[in-house]
């Protein structure tokens, strides 16, 4: 009955052609179809693989069934599940489906199926306004929020009393600006630009203390309401440091590759105005040190753990919201276990021991230490459990990348401007 | 057919047709639904506030069967009434729906359409309101005009003759005066899959297709594969409205319009040529998602139309330009085109066939290249596979870094992406090397990622980094991920078999975890070891030895069966163990596995073959047991291996051979990739990540032979053919969405073309930058000095005595040199000094900090060096070392601890402070020891100073200024100028400041406090601040006093705009790698006589330019002597002072005199103005 079939020996090609999503428990909650309708059904190879894979993260995103090809992501305990009939670049898809999580998020706060399904109408309206034929259409938050409103509590009260409606009344000028990303005639009363400069470490550090490998990930989030056209240009007290660079659509690549400043004219509202890199090649500071040591013993069938955090290189600013996360191995029942400073937690279920620090002390050093109960009988694992660290540095971007100045030009007024340092623990993880 | 098409392109009034056609409607669900009763209107309110769940009692069963798993939850709760899976004989209630519908509220509509979007959302059907849905098509409200248009989409296909009554409110928008009402319209029209409606979409996609508006235009472009979907007969037509819209210079047409012409007529490439050119150009302005449909389609455009620009690989690597690519920043590229055109052309002069790349084949690449920095994961990947498949060798390399940059994004996109880079890094390895730490797997990596990442290192491992990497694995054994542990296994063999170095110490490796508790594990180790032993069985009959004895642990079939195998293959090393083995076998034969037996028969048999005293009655026994075996295969087999081995009158000749069949030399295995010749299909497809071809998917095609008529590509307008005219275009529409206006209804003229850019404010700057260097000749007056100041110089003369002391050289040969010569060399050391002293001020801190951690950086990198050096140097493990080793270490899988790193720097905070202090002693050494307070400071006498107000102009009142080279306080980008006022009038001037600063676009200047009053034949001094933005520009500005005002300009020599860094030599030859090409400029001279000494050299150089030197000698013994070292080279390092660029400048002496001078900055301009100086200062 579905006329796919007929078609699929000219394959016939539009690149998504379906979208369901799924909850944890497998329920296709929403389903939404670019052309004629395809089964539902052809969910099933994907729940086949989903059983399989055990770990909703293992589940492969591509998979290929008799006449289609499933594309899924994994976003906040629910999949997006694309139909595809035809050869499409995958990152193509999966970035797109991305996109529409975010979007989600970015109208509802999160991406949840109590949220889709309160909202499932607007939800509607937006993949019908993302996609046009299976091909994306419209995808940046600033248009589509002229075309479809996100809703707020005062406004869905409002509507319910007239009838009013979170279609935008008037005609978008987004799509048919020269610039997609910003709308004409933003007004604001304080003309205000942020900008955070956010570093995650990611290392792997080896038992001896060694770094096997650390690089610096950072992003600048940009919150930006400025009046009318705004051109900025903000330059870097050393831009010699960013290997890798990518950035919003509306940077000028040119200039950055010219004269290594940012030059753009930002969208309105909350972005990211660019993400960097800074590689294994360049020396990372790795903020903390962990002195640790895990036993298990054969005999009497229990473990020790011993966990101390010291200072590193924290260039003279405080480590905060410290925190050590540890995947314990299948035989430890439990952990007694005392902390010099913050709490634990030993979830006996997950075997996940949380140890929250809270604010790191150069003169006292934390310090975890206690036994581990272990199941009898079962031999001790062989690997100990490797440690994940989180933590957040006020104040400082790790790599020393400095925002030297921000200039604004084509408008007249004098707009407030500030920059936020933070560094935080990306994937830090300490082997032992 | 045609009664209905007349019927709708008549102007009917579409209220009134919709009236008689809902009279209509409602007559037949009349029929329909007998529930149906006119006062039902409050009722249907009560009902309409049920979950909507109670309302639709049959689920959607539009696919067919076999979707209803969980979904089917809802109605089946509710219950019986629905009769479920039968097909649908009850009509539905959904009347209190159509009543809204009906109402003549919008709110109540509204409420209606909202349900049933929603209801479509859950997938139920919502099919029988179509009637009453589709007369809302031409309702006032956009809203539910909106929610009518989704419904219709959906049903339209079911309901053909119904949809049709929609077509007329359509058409009718497309004639609407709004954009956006013309291209909603077309959008929903053409969305609605009724055949019958073809012609007219037609017409409408052909009208919309020369709109004004480039929104509708984009609609079209969306619209034309809808079409062809629904009647492929329409091709030709289609292709026509194609062909026009790919001719559209708008970049919001140019991505849709790609995409449906890869859906419709993807074989009609001869529709490219003329707009290859302007798609290239617009590329980096069009959105992300036509972007990378532009990208794919443009690879297979240029493989059909360029020649492979490696046909002459191997000449053209002997230029060894591929390690430049890799480091070269992106402003080198220009250049390093050229360079390696050049070079192209140099390898074709040696070869017989030429290979010069076509200009349009470098267009795409340089225009691709940028598009690697978007934030879009697909984009990056599109651009990477363009390189890969098109890009000369030696240019690839760009694309690795950019591909690891994404590793970091969602599992999914990694996941992706580690597929395509496995693949890449076959062919390619070089390319991934520098960042195989990335690939480093963590605990916390999903299964899949690990064993993609697992692949890539096994990929990128060579004899030089094998030693890091089988460290890494030695982790990852230890793993409690058992599968992951598997792969690595496999990986290890992998290694092993390709890196012969490292084959004896994987093999012992993989035997010790022989002894591992997980069986798994075991089993795994065994298949591997059992291929690695093919290779030399030879030198390992311990191991076989040691396998031998594991049979009587191992439970694992297929570990088993490998043992097995190997000592039937290799019995003649172990001719001892092996008979024994079989007999324990045969013991145990009617227990084991099937592969087993299979494996106990054929070592049998090879045994009986080799050694038939020993396990005659053996092999009898075992052939015996087969013979009744369950299994026919095991029955078979042994029958047949009787027959072969055991002669008898029947078997004849065939068992004579028989030893040379089973004992026959078998090849080994070779352990391959399963990535590999992945690359026949296009990278970043699904086709390539299934290892598949996928449907729709269109080949690759290889390089022509010869490249076909480049001239297809020519536009008739001029200007796109002219190369030059093409690169000023290029910059243009760079920066033209930004300056065009936001109404873009001008669309389909050349707005790009006729746009100037007078906003840019950098090109502007720019330009003035470069008409300024002309100018400075003039400024470099020297000024007298007064006798106060030369006295104070002789103070501060014995306080350095230590430092000339200790350059001795100096010293002899001033007394030839004038005075003159003397005071410069004092200027020379005074900057310096001031530096160290102000460490007052905030900035000052941070950049000695900045300065600091660089240099750590630089010594552990030196740290790391010195490992690797010890790394490389130490032979491969010895086998009797590890014997011995082997006992001790609880899991010393690899045995790799000779290569265990010395504890590097940063592992206790102790050696951090340590050194931290070395820097600063470093920097202590550099700088002058003596401390002077900054109010001591002797205004100018040591640096050159400048005249800014004469005293006769200035009517008494004479203005200097130099440089102090002291960092400005109040803000770090600005330049300290230091002012003396001299008042050598006979009256007292008041109130001396600043007014009326001109300057140029983005330089800022900082007054000093004003002066109030300087008595007759006072001096004063003062500091002010310049930014001059890293140009040579003058600040003008207007010296003020009670009763005068004097236009004065200050105006800086290059040297003066930068300050000095510190950095190490190795630092500095890194940074300088990265600052070649275009910037990097290069003289050669001749010194002049009296600065053939290094002193002299130094001296000169850095009064010229506020550099520091770069330290040498310390690491020369690391670096083989490159410059005889009877002539050294000495470094200089700095920064401009508002940007930051790095100032690089190198003096390479050469005997008599001769010099060369290099210049690397990333600043052309300041590059160029600073040789001169330089070069002046040295040669005069």
């Amino acid at each position: 009955m579905t006329p796919c079939r007929v078609n699929v020996k000219r394959w016939q090609a539009e690149m998504i052609h379906s979208l369901f999503v799924i909850n944890h428990l497998g329920d296709i909650f929403l389903e939404k179809h670019w052309k004629s309708v395809i089964s539902r059904s052809v969910c099933d190879y994907f729940f086949e693989a989903r059983e399989k894979a055990v770990d909703p993260e293992n589940v492969p995103p591509v998979l290929q069934t008799p006449h289609h090809y499933l594309i899924s992501i994994y976003r906040g305990k629910l999949f997006f599940l694309s139909v595809i009939q035809t050869e499409v670049p995958p990152l193509f898809v999966i970035e797109f489906l991305h996109r529409v999580a975010d979007t989600f998020q970015d109208y509802f706060g999160e991406c949840s199926e109590s949220v889709i399904s309160d909202n499932v109408v607007i939800v509607y309206e937006l993949l019908e306004e993302m996609l046009d034929n299976g091909f994306p259409l419209a995808t940046e938050s600033n248009v589509l929020k002229e075309m479809i409103r996100p809703p707020n509590i005062l406004r869905s009260v409002v509507n319910t009393l007239t009838g009013g409606s979170n279609v935008g009344e008037t005609l978008p000028q987004g799509q048919l600006s020269n610039i997609p990303w910003r709308r004409a005639g933003v007004k604001y009363t304080n003309n205000e630009a942020y900008f955070d400069v956010t570093e995650e470490i990611d290392a792997i550090v080896d038992k001896s203390g060694t770094t096997v490998s650390a690089e610096i990930q950072g992003v600048i989030e940009a919150c930006v309401k400025l009046s009318g056209m705004p051109d900025l240009t903000m330059s870097f007290m050393n831009p010699r440091l960013l290997d890798d660079v990518s950035f919003h659509p509306c940077v000028r690549f040119r200039r950055w590759e010219s004269e290594r400043v940012l030059s753009f004219i930002p969208p309105d509202g909350n972005f990211t105005l660019m993400t960097y890199h800074i590689s294994s090649q360049n020396l990372v500071a790795i903020p903390v040190y962990v002195k640790q040591s895990i036993s298990f013993f054969e005999a009497g069938s229990c473990g020790r753990l011993d966990i101390t955090i010291g200072p590193k290189q924290t260039m003279g600013k405080t480590v905060e919201d410290l925190k050590v996360t540890v995947h314990m191995p299948k035989a430890v029942l439990n952990a007694n276990l005392t902390a010099s400073q913050g709490n634990y937690t030993y979830d006996f279920t997950t075997k996940l021991l949380v140890w929250d620090i809270g604010k790191l002390n150069p003169q006292k050093l934390p310090n975890l230490r206690g036994s581990l109960s272990m199941q009898t009988g079962v031999p001790n694992p062989e690997e100990n459990p490797s440690l994940n660290i989180d933590l957040k540095i006020q104040q400082l971007a790790i790599s020393g990348l400095k925002v030297s100045r921000l200039d604004m030009y084509g408008e007249t007024y004098k707009p407030f401007k500030g920059v936020k340092y933070v560094t935080k623990a990306g994937k830090f993880q300490v082997r032992t | 057919m045609t009664a209905m098409q007349k019927l709708l392109q008549l102007p009917v009034n579409a209220v009134n047709m919709v009236k008689t056609v809902q009279s209509q409607v409602q007559g037949q669900e009349e029929d329909k639904s007998p529930v149906l009763t006119p006062d039902s209107g409050q009722q249907a309110w009560y009902s309409a506030l049920q979950p909507d769940e109670l309302r639709h009692l049959r689920s959607g069963g539009t696919g067919g069967g076999g979707g209803g798993d969980q979904e089917e939850r809802a109605p089946l709760e509710e219950g019986g009434g629905g009769g479920g899976g039968g097909f649908q004989t009850q009509p539905l209630r959904h009347d209190d729906l159509k009543e809204m519908l009906d109402s003549n509220k919008d709110s109540l509509k509204l409420e209606a359409m909202k349900r049933i979007v929603a209801m479509i959302a859950r997938g139920k059907n919502a099919s029988d309101l179509f009637p009453a849905v589709v007369k809302n098509v031409a309702c006032k409200n956009i809203e539910v005009k909106k929610l009518v248009y989704v419904y219709l989409v959906r049903y339209a296909e079911e309901q053909q003759d119904l949809a049709l009554l929609s077509i007329s409110t359509f058409q009718r928008g497309l004639k609407d005066p709004n954009q956006l009402i013309r291209a909603s319209a077309l959008r929903v029209l053409s969305s609605i899959r009724v055949t019958i409606i073809v012609p007219i979409m037609m017409l409408a996609i052909k009208e919309a297709a020369s709109d004004m508006s480039p929104y509708v235009r984009k609609t079209a472009a969306h619209a034309i594969p809808k079409l062809y979907s629904l009647d492929p007969e329409q091709k030709d037509q289609l292709i026509e409205v194609i062909e026009k819209l790919l001719a559209d210079k708008t970049t919001l047409v140019a991505g849709s319009v790609v995409m449906a012409f890869e859906e419709v007529c993807p074989e009609r490439i001869d529709l490219i040529h003329k707009n290859y050119r302007k798609l290239c150009n617009l590329l980096i302005d069009v959105e992300e998602w036509g972007q990378v449909v532009i990208i794919n389609m443009l690879t297979r455009y240029a493989r059909t139309q360029f020649l492979n620009p490696n046909i002459n690989e191997s000449l053209l690597e002997e230029g060894g330009s591929g390690d430049k690519t890799f480091y070269g920043s992106d402003e080198d590229e220009d250049e390093d085109e050229e360079e390696k055109e050049k070079k192209a052309e140099a390898a074709a002069m040696a070869k017989r066939k030429p290979y010069v790349m076509d200009p349009d084949h470098r267009l795409l690449l340089r225009n691709t290249k940028p598009l690697l920095q978007s934030r879009n994961a697909a984009v990056v990947m599109a651009v990477a596979q363009l390189y890969f498949h098109l890009a000369p060798k030696a240019e690839v390399g760009v694309i690795a870094k950019a591909l690891v940059r994404l590793l970091r994004s969602h599992s999914e996109v990694q996941y992706v992406v580690l597929q395509n880079v496995a693949t890449m890094s076959i062919k390619r390895r070089g390319m991934f090397e520098p960042y195989l730490k990335s690939f480093y797997i963590r605990s916390t990596d999903p299964t899949q990622i690990k064993v993609l990442k697992l692949e890539v290192l096994t990929n990128l491992a060579n004899e030089t980094n094998i030693s890091t990497i089988l460290r890494e694995f030695q982790t990852y054994i230890k793993s409690m991920d058992k599968d992951f542990v598997a792969a690595t296994i496999q990986a290890i063999g992998r290694c092993a078999t390709n890196i012969s170095e490292v084959r004896d110490t994987c093999l012992n490796g993989l035997v010790q975890l022989l002894s591992n508790r997980d069986e798994l594990v075991v089993a795994e180790s065994v298949v591997v070891i059992k291929k690695l032993l093919q290779m030399q069985p030879e030198k390992h009959s311990d191991i076989i030895k040691h396998m031998a004895k594991l049979t009587d642990n191992i439970q694992v079939p297929m570990a088993r069966a490998s043992i097995l195998w190997l000592i039937g293959e290799y019995c003649e090393h172990v001719p001892k163990i092996a008979p024994d083995v079989l007999r324990k076998m045969a013991k145990s034969f009617t227990n084991e596995e099937d592969i087993v037996k299979l494996q106990i028969i054929n070592l049998a048999a090879k045994l009986y073959l080799t050694n038939s005293k020993q396990t005659k009655l053996l092999t009898q026994y075992v052939l015996n047991l087969a013979k009744y075996d369950q299994n026919y295969d095991i029955r078979d087999r042994a029958r047949f291996i009787r027959q072969l081995i055991v002669p008898t009158e029947k078997s004849g000749a065939l068992s004579k051979y028989a030893k040379k069949l089973f004992l026959a030399l078998k090849p080994a295995p070779v352990l391959e990739s399963p990535f590999k010749d992945r690359d026949h299909f296009q990278l970043g497809s699904l086709s390539h990540l299934l290892n598949a071809k996928a449907g729709g998917y269109q080949e690759l095609p290889d390089w022509p032979e010869a490249a076909p008529d480049p001239s297809v590509r020519n536009v008739e307008v001029p200007e796109w053919t002219k190369c030059s005219s093409r690169e000023k275009r290029k910059e243009k529409k760079v920066e033209k969405p930004f300056y065009t206006d936001s109404e873009g209804e001008s669309g389909p003229t050349e707005s790009a073309d006729s746009e100037s850019d007078s906003a840019s404010g950098s090109e502007s700057s720019s330009g003035s930058e470069e008409s300024g260097s002309g100018s400075e000749s003039e400024e470099s007056k020297e000024a007298s000095e007064s006798e106060e100041e030369e006295e104070e110089e002789e103070e501060e003369q014995k306080k350095k005595k230590k430092k000339d002391l200790k350059k001795p050289v100096q010293e002899s040969e001033s007394e030839q040199s004038s005075e003159e010569e003397e005071r410069k060399h004092q200027r020379k050391s005074k900057p310096r000094k001031s530096e160290s002293e102000s460490e007052s001020d905030e900035d000052e801190e941070s950049e000695s900090e900045s300065s600091q951690s660089e240099s750590e950086d630089s010594e552990s990198e030196a740290e790391v060096k010195k490992k690797k050096k010890t790394a490389e140097s130490k032979p491969p493990p010895k086998p009797l070392k590890k014997e011995s080793k082997k006992e001790k270490k609880e899991m010393s899988l690899l045995d790799l601890d000779d290569f265990e790193p010395a504890p590097s720097p940063q592992v206790t905070p102790v050696n951090t402070f340590l050194s931290n202090s070395l820097v600063t002693d470093l920097e202590g050494l550099s700088l002058s020891d003596s401390v002077l307070s900054p109010a001591t400071i002797a205004p100018s006498s040591a640096l050159k100073s400048y005249e800014l107000l004469h005293r006769i102009t200035g009517e008494g009142l004479s203005v200097e200024y130099c440089f102090s080279r002291q960092p400005f306080s109040p803000d770090a980008n600005m330049v300290a100028v230091q002012m003396q006022f001299t008042n050598s009038a006979s009256s007292d001037t008041k109130n001396l400041h600043i007014e009326d600063v001109k300057l140029q676009s983005g330089m800022r200047v900082k007054e000093f406090p004003e002066i109030e009053l300087l008595p007759a034949g006072e001096t004063a001094t003062a500091v002010m601040g310049i930014d001059f933005c890293d140009s040579t520009q003058a600040a003008n500005f207007q010296l003020c006093t009670h009763t005068r005002k004097f236009f004065v300009s200050i105006q800086p020599p290059v040297g003066e705009l930068m300050r000095p860094v510190f950095l190490t030599e190795n630092e500095f030859k890194k940074e300088q790698g990265q600052l070649m090409g275009m910037n990097e400029i290069t003289e050669k001279l001749t010194l002049d006589v009296k600065c053939r000494n290094e002193h002299a050299i130094v001296q000169r150089v850095t009064t010229a330019a506020n550099l520091s030197r770069v330290p040498c000698g310390s690491d020369k013994e690391c670096s083989p002597p490159v410059p005889p070292p009877d002539y050294p080279v000495h470094r200089f390092a700095g920064r401009t002072v508002t940007s930051g660029s790095l100032v690089l400048v190198t003096v390479a002496t050469k005997e008599e005199g001769a010099a060369q001078l290099t210049v690397n900055c990333e600043k052309m301009v300041i590059g160029t103005m600073l040789v001169k100086d330089i070069l002046q200062a040295l040669t005069q």
